[in-house]
């Protein structure tokens, strides 16, 4: 089941003739969007879905995955992809016809349908800051400020762990570069649509 | 009941169980546990192929013209690469085929072990799903669910890759029915939204230039569809055309046939297409050769799009109303509403309509210049069709022209009785899938309608053919090129016939003669129904070398990158200056 394009949309009763001409000549802009796949857990999943993308040159900003079902082996990929809004309805409807999908969600549709900005979208990074002296006071003042929590620590470095959303995560990295940044970890995004309901 | 057996012994049962007559097949190491059980048991029949690329498009024929899927085995490593080309030609037309492979033990897997492959990793691409059995006990129910979505929603190649220790192991059958499927988020497409039914067909009420534009999707749906399809043509008075592989759902005999559309469609077709205000597609994909540029796409119509499978709806052309479902059971609601809310065709809102649709049918685009001197390609293939038009029979092609006359000069009278490869452009494909064909139905005249370059890419299954007594017909039009390679050169490259002559072709009639099966020559227009009727009168497999015109193209054509109403027609393409100037900027496209 494909939450959001189940039925292809349909805006009936239908303009006037529409031509096809127009589909070319209109240079629709790319959106971001988060996708919520859950699939079969099972040997070759995640290859099959990356193959997908690799092999129709859709892009993926960001993918995750972890089991999150495990009485019915069901693994949840969250991934961040961005394309115009047909390309976006063939990326779901394509991840839809798999076998081992059981249901695509567009949770940025949903955010939008709600009058929402964007779902809820979290990331954690792992930051390894090495250096000393002023340098090294700084970066524990920003990662404070950031509320970044200390997991590692020598005299000759910090290791920070962040969570929050991906921009705040860019903010902080950029910030850190200067300060002695040698390693940057990141999982990629976990998303949920915001409210009571399940997906 | 569950029963206690060996992997190898499963897949027999499992075979057997599935209903499976004939499987396609070649031995080698991984898999001898299971040509071992083949040996003791007389269920299921296998048919020993040259190269497992044979038998891969035999079991696409077998399917093709059953309905049923077709069933190969090979071994590990270059068995399972070689099936690549059929299972992707297989997942390009939507034909359910059951591939079995065998695979080094599971200890060995990731060793790069003697013939071994990453299989479900290469053919992930390729295949509808494709599994790899790790524990025998699981086997079984594999085995059923692979025939399950092999056969289901929009039908498709799989492959179940089974190490040689599980085909050893003892485990627990299961049978179809005891099966709990794997993937239960598997739901293939039943019915289409009423609602949407219901609007497309006030529009197809309020239609003053409509069309029926179908595909292969009304052949794979089954023979109903097809049925329905006819019953929706007469309902409506509606034209209708369609793609290559859609051929014979509705007859050529009939009366509201405007014939193939696309690339190498006719006049009517495309024109008809381009000018429509409503078009309803039904089980097709407005794949590029049948959209030309698709932002000159028939610009004045509102199109209604029914495919068993999303992902093909607002793919290329945005539909105006999708509707995911299955083609029968689409049309046959689309009747009972039509039937309720309308009624009879709309004879008079469409005489405007079928008087331009006449007029375009008067063009009549698929002329050629006849010849007394030499067999002009097209003429064979109405000579063809004049002799076997009432036998019983089956056609298969090659890819290249020849194809394309065979599609545009045999007519099709019903679906399931013409297999070529659409999607894929599989040359080599036509000759190992009439073996497949005649596997299924022994009695019947089965035809591949053949190029001399293709016909080579495959030409070690007449072996098969002598073996098994399958009487194929090749009926190569030899043309001494690869035609179409060269048509493009000429009208696309400067005239540089680059590599597209066959410089040394064999004798056909010999190479006949060498595999044991009989070789007929026709030379001259006055040799062709003669020999025609000794080729059909053998009870042999043949290969009959057609000696055509060399530098014949195939018209009309609408190069690609144009759209339909720049169709270049055969009167216009001898001019060959203007021709080159006009297909100039399709150069870049495929
Ligand atoms: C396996 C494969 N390789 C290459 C091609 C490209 N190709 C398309 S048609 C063609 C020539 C076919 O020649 P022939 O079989 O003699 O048919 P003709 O066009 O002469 O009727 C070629 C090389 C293909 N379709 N398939
Ligand atoms: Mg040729």
């Amino acid at each position: 089941m494909n939450d959001t394009t189940t039925e292809p949309e349909a805006d009936l009763p239908a303009a006037p003739p529409a031509s096809a001409y127009f589909i070319e000549d209109r240079q629709d802009p790319e959106e971001t969007h988060t996708l919520s796949v859950l699939v079969d857990n099972e040997p070759g999943v995640l290859a099959r879905v990356i193959g997908l993308f690799s092999g129709r040159g859709y892009n993926i900003e960001s993918l995750t995955v972890s089991e999150t079902q495990h009485e019915q082996h069901l693994s949840r990929i969250t991934i961040v992809t961005k394309g115009t809004r047909d390309v976006l309805e063939q990326i779901k409807n394509q991840l839809d016809r798999m076998v081992c999908v059981h249901r695509v969600t567009d949770l940025t549709m949903i955010a939008r349908s709600r009058k929402e900005e964007k779902p809820l979208e979290r990331e954690l990074a792992l930051i390894k800051v090495s250096g000393s002296g002023q340098e090294r006071i700084e970066a524990l003042r920003i990662a404070d400020a950031f509320r970044a929590e200390v997991v590692d620590a020598t005299t000759g470095h910090f290791i920070f762990q962040i969570t929050g959303r991906t921009n705040k995560i860019e903010q902080f990295i950029a910030i850190m570069q200067p300060m002695g940044l040698v390693e940057v970890c990141r999982t990629g995004s976990a998303a949920m649509c915001r409210g009571p309901e399940a997906m | 009941m569950p029963e206690e057996m060996t992997g190898a012994e499963m897949v027999l049962k499992a075979l057997a169980d599935q209903g499976v007559e004939h499987i396609f097949g070649y031995p080698g190491g991984a898999v001898l546990p299971i040509y071992d059980e083949i040996f003791q048991q007389d269920k299921v029949q296998h048919i020993l192929v040259r190269h497992e690329q044979g038998a891969g498009h035999a079991a696409e024929g077998y399917a093709r013209a059953t309905g049923k899927a077709g069933v190969v085995l090979v071994t590990s490593g270059p068995g399972a690469t070689n099936m690549v080309t059929p299972l992707t030609d297989a997942m390009m037309d939507s034909v359910p085929l059951v591939c079995i492979s065998g695979q080094v033990p599971t200890h060995l897997i990731g060793n790069d072990a003697f013939q071994e492959c990453d299989t479900v990793g290469i053919t992930r691409p390729c295949t509808k799903h494709n599994w790899l059995v790790k524990d025998v006990n699981e086997l079984a129910r594999i085995l059923h669910e692979a025939f399950y979505v092999a056969t289901t929603g929009r039908p498709g190649p799989v492959v179940v890759d089974i190490p040689k220790d599980v085909q050893f192991a003892t485990g627990t059958y299961q049978g179809p029915n005891d099966v709990r499927r794997g993937h239960t988020g598997y739901h293939p497409a039943g019915k289409g939204s009423a609602e949407a039914i219901r609007r497309a067909v006030a529009l197809m009420a309020e239609a003053k230039r409509p069309i029926l534009y179908t595909g292969g999707g009304i052949v794979n749906s089954g023979p109903r569809a097809s049925q329905l399809l006819r019953e929706l043509v007469a309902a409506t008075g509606f034209p209708i055309t369609s793609t290559l592989l859609g051929l014979g759902a509705y007859p050529a005999s009939g009366e509201n046939w405007l014939g193939m559309l696309g690339m190498h469609g006719t006049y009517e077709a495309n024109m008809a297409m381009h000018d429509c205000d409503l078009m309803i597609c039904i089980g097709a994909r407005f794949d590029d050769r049948i959209t030309g540029r698709t932002d000159a796409f028939s610009p004045g119509s509102r199109k209604i799009h029914v495919d068993v499978d999303a992902s093909s709806i607002n793919k290329n052309i945005r539909a105006d109303v999708p509707i995911v479902g299955d083609a029968t059971q689409v049309m046959e609601d689309m009747l009972l509403v039509w039937r309720k809310e309308v009624g009879k065709p709309k004879k008079a809102a469409l005489a405007d309509w079928w008087d331009e649709i006449n007029r375009w049918r008067g063009r009549n685009s698929l002329a050629y210049t006849p010849s007394d001197n030499v067999i002009m390609p097209q003429h064979a293939i109405q000579r063809l069709y004049a002799a076997t038009k009432d036998l019983d029979v089956y056609i298969t092609t090659e890819v290249g022209q020849h194809q394309m006359w065979a599609a545009q000069f045999y007519g099709f009278e019903e679906p399931n009785r013409w297999m070529t490869s659409g999607g894929l452009g599989t040359m080599g494909y036509g000759l190992p899938a009439a073996m497949g064909v005649q596997v299924a139905f022994p009695d019947s005249l089965v035809i591949d309608i053949a190029g001399d370059a293709s016909v080579l890419m495959t030409m070690q299954e007449m072996s098969t053919a002598v073996q098994h007594q399958l009487p194929i017909k090749i009926f190569v039009l030899n043309n001494q090129y690869m035609g179409m390679v060269r048509q493009w050169q000429q009208l696309l490259h400067g005239n540089r016939i680059s590599h597209s002559y066959v410089e040394s072709l064999p004798d056909f009639v010999k190479l006949a003669e060498a595999y044991g099966c009989v070789g007929v020559r026709a030379e001259h227009p006055g040799d062709l129904d003669g020999a025609i009727d000794e080729m059909i009168k053998v009870k042999k497999p043949v290969i009959f070398d057609c000696r055509v015109a060399n530098l014949e193209n195939c018209f009309p054509m609408i190069p690609s990158g144009k759209a339909h109403n720049e169709m270049i027609l055969p009167a216009e393409a001898s001019d060959e200056g203007a021709a080159a100037e006009s297909f100039a900027g399709g150069k870049a496209l495929v």
